[in-house]
């Protein structure tokens, strides 16, 4: 982009320009989701309690309220507490936002060969993972500089659980890094390409049983309930942000939200197909082949983007819907959920998956469909870089299977 | 020709961020602080490896560094609810000493670095002509046992030496592994009494 913009205006400029519209991009989708999942959290938490959820703001479905709810968090008050760390105290809530929002800079929206992604990392995953695991600090920060007992205990809770379930959350996302053979988000995602069955969770009975155990972590390590320790009402107060208010209280939410859609988007890319849908709607309309730049490629793309962002919001709803039904944890019940449970069933799942792997090469929808029975091809683009490591796996992957493979 | 340099500019801000809360480490009084701007510090040299293209090893400095001194920070907050750790102060001995330890480490790194032949940088156009080289393939084909750079090595003997850091890479991971179970055995609490047969010692 910097290269096409730099025809017409100063190369600096350009340079700035297009480093400003992908963060412009990634923001924008950070906040604007923010938005509309805690619309979307309260209509549903009404829905399961048989309440209506907001109905007032912004005509039928109250579907302002958030915005209301923004402009009353902009007028209050930005209250620091008199023994707390001012400078700590302040900074904290960005030190969040900001790791959130950095996990979106690696995550691929659409793939083939041009990608829309605002940084091709050549170890995406491994990207995402680590700056993930930075959110963990603006809480740990926020706890402490508020001098206040109730923070404490909610940031040293929150730092226990995020370390301990990154174990855990790790080991899962080894696995379809280990099936695709890449680090490269791209690459995985295009590994999947085609009809549903060939998506990760239904490579084997071990990647289905990981990809939940993933989700469990994943939604622990965004510290949503069940196993929002942090801030457990009932016993902390809120936990690390008592003593917040307005818009630094905000931005511990927009944080959140936007790890929720960062977990689930790494969810869909990993293990749901990513930018494929269950039914590969552009290759059957002739789109996927198509030369990059062209209209069709354009709107194979928006495809894409319209998959990835709707298994996102798929996966929030999910997190959503487990919130309002299952009860809080205690924090030695999350404590052995991690380590007993989803420690354990991850390190199977992987040896699992690998002697799988070994055993059954080249098959997808747990080994009863072998990928190379093709009529659609994937457009040649996508850059096998780990050819030489696994040759085979590549080669089959790059034809995607049809009706007649699939009975 | 344009007349911002950008790689340059992040190079000096990242370099810049990392030099001022170095020393923000080095001055600061309250522990939690400290770990805060080593946070900063390790995160904008992370941000340098970006720069340079090796994704995975910025990738692994966040990972491995900054979340390091996460559990520092953790275990910072949890020893300073004592009032004496809160505000550290260093004597004047301990001061002489790291002051000599770190002028050590300096002359050594200078020299080091000053040792290099090629010191200049290459000049602009040059740089910009170069292709940056994805990192991870080739590091990680070295951790399976084969090493890319060196595949066009003449020497036959030399290229099966050099085959790679897979048995290095075992080693060491068995290594982690045992002080990790014989530091969770010795964190074990010991339980004399009430417990039950599994529980005692």
């Amino acid at each position: 982009m910097a290269a096409y913009l730099s025809e017409y205006i100063w190369p600096w400029l350009a340079y700035l320009v297009a480093g400003m519209v992908h963060v412009g991009l990634i923001i924008n989708l950070v906040a604007v989701s923010a938005l509309v999942f805690i619309w979307l959290e309260r209509k549903i938490s009404g829905r399961i309690q048989d309440r209506l959820g907001p109905t007032r703001v912004g005509g039928k479905f109250g579907w302002l309220q958030t915005l209301a709810d923004g402009i009353k968090l902009i007028q209050k008050e930005d209250l620091c507490p008199d023994g707390a760390d001012k400078f700590l105290f302040r900074i904290a809530p960005y030190v969040s936002f900001c790791a959130s929002i950095a996990a979106f800079i690696a995550i691929p929206f659409a793939g083939g060969a041009y990608p829309w992604i605002a940084q091709h990392l050549n170890a995406g995953v491994f990207f995402v993972l680590a700056v993930m695991g930075l959110e963990v600090f603006g809480v740990i920060l926020a706890g402490y500089s508020s001098a206040s007992k109730w923070s404490l205990f909610g940031a040293m809770r929150e730092a226990a659980q995020v370390v301990s379930y990154e174990v855990p959350m790790g080991m899962c996302v080894v696995v379809p890094v280990m099936i695709a053979g890449s680090l490269d988000m791209v690459v995985i995602g295009d590994r999947q390409a085609g009809w549903f069955t060939n998506w990760l969770v239904f490579h084997d009975p071990f990647t289905l049983i990981t990809a939940a155990v993933y989700f469990t972590c994943g939604m622990a390590s965004v510290n949503r309930a069940p196993f929002d320790l942090a801030e457990a009402e009932s016993e902390l107060v809120a936990g690390f942000h008592t003593e917040y208010s307005g818009l630094r209280w905000s931005f511990f939410f927009m944080a959140e939200y936007g790890s929720m859609f960062a977990v689930s988007i790494l969810a869909a890319v990993l293990f749901f197909g990513g930018w494929h849908g269950p039914v590969p709607v552009t290759q059957i309309l002739g789109l996927a082949g198509a030369e990059a730049g062209s209209i069709a490629w354009g709107l194979a793309q928006a495809i894409g983007l319209a998959n990835v962002l709707l298994k996102g919001v798929i996966g929030v709803c999910l997190m959503i819907w487990v919130r309002w039904t299952l009860p809080r944890l205690r924090i030695d019940q999350v404590m052995a959920t991690c380590l007993k449970y989803c420690t354990p069933i991850a390190a199977a799942m992987f040896l699992g998956a690998t002697f799988w792997q070994y055993k059954l090469p080249g098959r997808t929808f747990f080994g009863v469909q072998p990928v190379a029975s093709s009529v659609f091809e994937i457009s040649e683009g996508w850059q096998g870089t780990v050819e030489e490591e696994s040759g085979e796996q590549e080669r089959v992957a790059e034809r995607i299977t049809t009706a007649e493979g699939r009975r | 020709m344009d007349s911002i340099y950008w790689p340059s500019f992040f190079f000096l801000l990242f370099s810049g961020i990392a030099c001022v809360f170095a020393l923000g480490v080095l001055l600061s009084k309250n522990i939690v602080r400290m770990a805060f701007y080593l946070v900063i510090s390790l995160a904008s040299t992370a941000g340098l490896f970006f720069l340079a293209g090796a994704d995975f090893v910025g990738a692994m400095q966040l990972m491995i560094y900054v979340g390091g001194t996460l559990v520092l920070l953790i275990f910072g907050v949890m020893l300073t609810s004592q009032e004496r750790f809160v505000e550290m102060r260093t004597s004047s001995g301990e001061w002489v000493v790291a002051f000599f330890i770190g002028m050590m480490l300096l002359f050594t790194l200078g020299k080091a670095a000053f040792g290099v032949d090629a010191w200049a940088g290459l000049d602009r156009e040059t740089a910009e002509a170069v292709e940056v080289e994805k990192t991870v393939t080739p590091l990680a084909m070295g951790l399976l046992g084969a090493r890319v750079d060196q595949l066009d090595e003449a020497d036959e003997v030399k290229r099966d030496g050099m085959a790679g850091y897979l048995f290095h890479f075992e080693i060491v991971s068995v290594h982690l592994l045992v002080v990790l179970i014989g530091a969770a055995y010795l964190a074990r609490a010991k339980r004399k009494t009430g417990g039950t047969a599994a529980n005692d010692e």
